[in-house]
């Protein structure tokens, strides 16, 4: 399915395409919104490339190039190519702040995130009806019909500049699970969470109510074509030793699958929510990788959305990170639909922007990095554990299934403790969640259907007496009152807010001043927050340091601080602290010097002046340094250096004394030098630039010559310090020094 | 109940096996299991249920929680809103809309009175 105007939908209200350089007007995407409709309805996944060649690699498992994107920061090596790997990349994003909540999104989707997962704001799950409005959510975002709205006119616009299909995913879960499947089925959401177990164990929601209104939901999740992920996942966080739940995890999936096509959802709209249960230091991938593989193998057919662990990520967004590549590792060895990002930062506190860009990055970077994996590393299904850890697992949940049957069924099981209990299924230790079927919250309120019952409307679930309508019996049930809002979109309602001073408008007039004057203040969460975060390393015991930096912060000036990761180094010697505190101070960019960055010129600019004026250069790393991979790559031919346009260079070599650099120049008649050197504690290279800066004036032949120099750390104001010409850091290419050596030049020849 | 893992012993009905067969087994148990619970939401509705029932026939979310709450107070649930909204329709010969706006402001409700006797 592609990104095309659905023909139910009336004409829908038009938005101007976003530019590059410009921000999201939030603002104007907040108007008109009684007036927005969603250009199409249901689930799409990427376009798969079973091959595809990007710069001099060939892809295995990638999907369609977007349009625009920010690559991998070593891109830059390869000509910025920015290889999408073949699963939908998950994103979850939920500030509390709606409007906030879409410029995130733009940012993650340009990361490469197409699935945009909003969690929602703490106890909704509990209120049994619709919110409507953007009031503020705690932990989450108010998932109402205007903010649904408002994100997804948003993500119609992202979607364009990106140039690749974004899915919208929330939540088809708590006592109002039809509601919200309607709401989301008639606004266009995508994708959702629905899983009546989760009801049951995590938000005790009465048993019986959960199962009756999953049934309807599920029913209009798949009138729509939404797709649906399970919430098994869960009882991995939750459980005191989650490597002990993975039989219980496979009857969970099987449960929420098996009831979801009973109700009539097609296996394709059914996704696995499946997490690797460990962690290091535990041995998780040969502990993890078994179930990854029973799972797939009872499950087939069905879409797997691999997640990343959780339960036992804490402050330190490093070990995290490996934890989640290492959950991407058991994504490549088996399958993954969608690969799931959980954000470096979640383990201390709701996630931030540039974390969950972070995360983004680390499953795209992960992905390609292992493109083809399979291919050349093939799971060893015969290996006598692996194949016997397999079959263990399957039939341990064969046993939990048949015990539940025995024990009276779904809801006595429930009643019994038989979920998220730390033991190994038939192990148990007496320590799984207790429901039971009169309690929970909105217990008491499900009725048995009369024999009259109706429901006028399409996608309904279960017994509807429309033979009292005496439809004809081509009819569709909404026929009896005109059409019901799935087969007519005109007749939508639509609420705006509810809470004059709780809305996006109100929150947004409070930061007006900085978007229309354009002051530029930090935030990791919401406009103007004013949250930054200080690395630091205190040579301290981890408590002293706490307390120190604590005090450093006040002494910088950083309201609200707080310690938000600390990691001991050494017990005596000193802790690595970060530190989050408030800065309330905003720049205006009117007051600031930005420097221009220079344009390169083009190849045949280049290649006719050095034709021309036959410009050559001496080129050496200096010093005792051995490095030669960042010289040869500004000057050979084969990497675009300056050999490319004509340039005659010799090389000397590396650890070149300086004196013998600059007699080869004398000798070769060059114009130019070029010297290449590390930053040393000692202050080398500075003394290394300024003597040669120093004999080529004691030579005579300052003025004859271009001194440049080169280095992963040279800045061009250092080099210029020294009385060179100019300093070339990371990231240079060589064009960038070909475009300097030829306005140079042209400035000498045209005089002071 | 705390239980030592037994798993050696409970396992002597399943060693024989094939893959195949203990997956098709599995899926059969799954399937036991979900049947009574598809059967019980196949024959009830919820608040939930009814107030998106309202929600499809056009009904906003504020009035749809007040005809709702009102047909749960009445006994009129096991019938079904969207009856009770239909009935109005019909006898108004107004709109979905329209006639649960006024529910919701509280006419009307003798109109469903009469239709079902049981109610309260």
């Amino acid at each position: 399915m592609s990104a095309q105007h659905d023909e139910r939908f009336g004409a829908p209200l038009r938005d101007p395409s976003l530019s590059p350089d410009e921000k999201l007007d939030v603002e104007a995407l907040l108007e008109g919104l009684d007036r927005y409709r969603p250009r199409r309805r249901g689930w799409t996944w990427r376009r798969r490339l079973p091959a595809q060649r990007l710069y001099e690699f060939e892809y295995h498992e990638t999907s369609e190039p977007v349009a625009r994107s920010v690559p991998l920061p070593a891109a830059r090596y390869f000509e910025g190519i920015d290889p999408q790997p073949d699963c939908v990349i998950t994103t979850e994003i939920a500030s509390g702040r709606p409007e906030d909540d879409v410029r995130r999104m733009r940012m993650a989707a340009w990361h490469g995130a197409d699935h945009i997962m909003v969690i929602r704001t703490a106890g909704q799950s509990h209120m049994d009806g619709l919110i409507e409005g953007t009031p503020e959510g705690v932990g989450g975002t108010a998932v109402t019909r205007k903010q649904v709205r408002l994100t997804r006119r948003a993500l119609d616009l992202i979607e364009d500049e990106v140039g690749r299909p974004i899915d919208f995913h929330s939540y088809v879960s708590g006592v109002a699970g039809p509601e919200i499947a309607v709401m989301f089925a008639e606004e266009g959401v995508n994708g959702a969470h629905q899983d009546p177990q989760y009801n049951v164990l995590y938000r005790n929601i009465n048993m019986y109510r959960s199962f009756v209104d999953a049934a309807e939901a599920k029913r209009v999740m798949a009138h729509v074509g939404m797709l649906q992920i399970d919430g098994a996942h869960n009882a991995n966080a939750t459980a005191v030793r989650a490597w002990k739940v993975m039989p219980e995890l496979l009857v969970q999936h099987a449960i929420n699958c098996a009831y979801s096509e009973a109700v009539g959802m097609p296996r394709e709209l059914i996704a696995l929510s499946t997490v690797p249960p460990d962690a290091p230091p535990a041995p998780c991938v040969r502990m993890d990788l078994p179930y990854a593989i029973a799972l797939r193998d009872l499950f087939r057919g069905f879409k797997m959305r691999a997640q990343q662990n959780t339960r036992y990520m804490e402050s330190d967004a490093r070990e995290a990170t490996v934890s989640h590549v290492l959950n991407m590792l058991i994504s490549r060895l088996t399958s993954a639909d969608i690969q799931s990002t959980i954000t470096p930062d979640e383990g201390r506190n709701v996630p931030w922007h540039y974390n969950n860009v972070a995360a983004v990055d680390t499953a795209k970077q992960a992905l390609v990095g292992m493109d083809g994996l399979r291919e050349v590393v093939r799971v060893d299904r015969e290996a006598p554990e692996l194949k016997a850890r397999v079959r263990e697992l399957k039939e341990r949940a064969v046993l939990f299934l048949e015990a539940m049957l025995r024990d009276g069924g779904y809801f006595a099981a429930v009643e019994q403790a038989y979920f998220v209990d730390s033991g190994e299924y038939p192990e148990t230790n007496d320590d799984g969640i207790v429901r039971t079927s009169d309690g929970g919250v909105a217990a008491g309120t499900i009725v048995e259907r009369a024999e009259d019952y109706l429901a006028p409307v399409c996608a309904h679930f279960g017994e509807n007496h429309l033979e009292l309508l005496d439809l004809p019996e081509s009819a569709k049930p909404c026929d009896a009152i005109g059409g019901c809002t799935l087969c007519d979109d005109a007749k939508v309602p639509y609420i705006d807010e509810l809470d004059p001073d709780d809305n996006a408008a109100a929150r947004l007039a409070a930061t007006r001043e900085l978007r229309e004057r354009g002051l530029i203040k930090p935030e990791v969460e919401w406009t103007g927050d004013g949250v930054v975060v200080v690395t630091m390393f205190l040579p301290a015991s981890e408590q002293v340091a706490k307390a120190a930096a604590l005090e450093l912060g006040r002494a910088m000036n950083l309201a609200d601080c707080e310690v938000i990761h600390s990691r001991v180094m050494h017990p005596a010697e000193g802790t690595l602290i970060e530190l989050k505190g408030r800065l309330d101070a905003a720049v205006d960019p009117a007051t600031l010097v930005v420097p221009e960055p220079v344009a390169a010129l083009s190849d045949e600019e280049i290649r006719e002046f050095v034709r021309e004026h036959g410009v050559k250069a001496v080129a050496a790393t200096v010093g005792e340094d051995e490095h030669s991979v960042g010289m040869r790559e500004i000057i050979d031919i084969k990497h675009g250096g300056l050999e490319k346009w004509g340039f005659g260079v010799t090389y000397l070599g590396t650890s070149v004394p300086v004196e013998k650099v600059l007699d080869a120049a004398i000798e070769h008649a060059a114009q130019v030098v070029l010297i290449s050197t590390i930053i040393t504690h000692a202050d080398v290279h500075r003394e290394n630039m300024r003597k040669l800066a120093d004999l080529a004036v004691e030579k005579g032949v300052r003025d004859r010559l271009l001194l440049i120099a080169g280095g992963t750390q040279v800045t061009d104001e250092m080099a210029r310090e020294c009385g060179l010409d100019a300093g070339f850091g990371r990231g240079t290419h060589g064009i960038d020094v070909a475009s300097f050596i030829v306005r140079a030049m042209r400035e000498r020849i045209a005089g002071p | 109940m705390v239980r030592p893992d037994t798993y050696r012993e409970a396992r002597a009905h399943l060693a024989g096996l094939s893959d195949a067969e203990l997956e098709e087994r599995f899926w059969r148990l799954a399937r036991e299991v979900v049947a009574p619970l598809v059967e019980l939401a196949r024959t009830h509705t919820s608040p939930s249920i009814e107030r998106s029932v309202l929600m499809r026939m056009g009904v906003d979310s504020v009035t749809a929680q007040a005809i709702v709450a009102e047909c749960v107070t009445r006994g009129l649930l096991p019938h079904g809103a969207g009856h009770v909204v239909l009935v109005c329709m019909r006898a108004w010969g107004c709109d979905a809309p329209e006639a649960a706006r006024r529910l919701a402001a509280g006419e009307g409700w003798e109109v469903v009175a009469a239709k079902w006797e049981d109610s309260r």
